[in-house]
């Protein structure tokens, strides 16, 4: 078997306006299947994808934000946020969803894989990935 | 070792040129292509983000993308290198991975 | 150097599959090795072989086709952004109940785990999008 690669999903769209959002989230999804190291992190209009309590029914659209909560039992260890994009927009880390993630095997747990975090630790996160999915 | 980014949309139509800038660390290599070659033109309201970055960072053009829009190599910023798509290939294989700013 | 590429946008529309071709096609004639072309979102329309552009123009689909045939390359279309698009083959006529197909035979409809292969099999993935 080849080395595992750490793999990164960009996140930087809105949902609903467009496609973008729900189908790199499908791709995360099938992506847990091969067993890399997986990483999203949202910037810029990503942000918004996270936001709680997000209620379609008015649009005749799918509600696919659950997912996001989910994704801990889809091999997701971490889900970075842009600070700066969540500042600019005026949220919080409260206006976002809760992930809760946990090691089958270990039996580490953790309440919540989504961090709030800086630039310059954005940057490092993807220097340090071996793939880069833009969507 | 550095990161290829590519941006392919307009500086003034969208935030991609800025968020490329915002992430992308020292040694990165830049490309625009399409309609991200307007960021590269001189006197134009990003001027002054594309001198600031090639500071430390390499900025190349896609030139088939620039004669297209009807601009060529002497309406660019000094210190980008126009490529072709032979040259885009060649960026990809010297740096890491490609980061796509789209 | 062994490499995929992922194309988001539809012909015309947008310039990303123009882009991807001329990149994938630069890439080819240096040597390298294309492990797979992934069309995904809206990208899965270059596969339709029902275009008719007009006569003065660049025919993205064949073109596709073309560089396919040449160089034996492995163009995916992701099925869950086909299905939603109606892009059809055979398989998924019959297995869906549609009355026709419109899928260009340079192309085949698989999974997005080809996408993620590609991602694992492949020294760089270069993605063409809006």
């Amino acid at each position: 078997m080849s080395e595992i690669k750490k793999f990164l999903y960009l996140n930087r769209r809105a949902p609903y306006g467009t496609i973008y959002a729900w189908e790199s989230l499908e791709v995360v999804l099938i992506g847990a299947a091969f067993d890399q190291e997986v990483s999203l992190v949202f910037v810029d209009d990503g942000v918004y994808e996270l936001v709680k309590k997000q209620n379609p029914a008015g649009i005749d659209m799918k509600n696919f934000s659950p997912t996001y909560r989910t994704l801990g039992d889809y091999g997701v260890r971490h889900m970075y946020v842009d600070k700066a994009s969540l500042e600019s927009r005026g949220l919080t880390q409260d206006d976002l969803v809760e992930v809760a993630w946990e090691d089958w095997e270990t039996e580490e747990e953790v309440d919540n894989i989504v961090e709030v975090i800086d630039a310059d630790k954005v940057s490092e996160i993807m220097d340090e990935s071996d793939v880069l999915f833009s969507f | 070792m550095s990161d290829l980014h590519t941006v392919n949309k307009s500086p003034f139509e969208k935030d991609s040129f800025d968020s490329c800038l915002r992430f992308s660390t020292a040694g990165a290599a830049i490309l625009l292509i399409e309609d991200g070659v307007y960021a590269v033109l001189k006197g134009t309201a990003a001027e002054g983000k594309v001198t600031s970055a090639l500071g430390d960072k390499k900025i190349y053009v896609l030139g088939p993308d620039l004669n297209a829009r009807g601009f060529g190599e002497d309406r660019i910023i000094d210190g980008v290198e126009v490529v072709d798509y032979a040259g885009f290939v060649d960026l990809v294989e010297t740096n890491d991975k490609v980061q796509a700013w789209l | 150097m062994k490499l995929s590429v992922q194309v988001n946008e539809g012909p015309y529309q947008h310039q990303a599959s123009d882009s991807a071709y001329h990149f994938t096609k630069a890439a080819l004639e240096k040597g390298h090795e294309v492990f797979r072309v992934f069309f995904y979102h809206d990208g899965v329309y270059n596969s339709t072989r029902l275009t008719t552009p007009p006569q003065d123009d660049r025919n993205v689909v064949n073109r596709w086709a073309e560089l396919a045939e040449k160089y034996d390359l492995d163009m995916v279309v992701c099925v869950a952004a086909a299905q939603r698009r109606g892009i059809v083959d055979d398989g998924e006529a019959q297995r869906n109940g549609k009355d026709a197909t419109n899928i260009h035979p340079k192309f085949r409809i698989s999974g997005l785990g080809q996408l993620i292969e590609a991602a694992i099999q492949s020294e760089r993935l270069v993605v063409f999008g809006d």
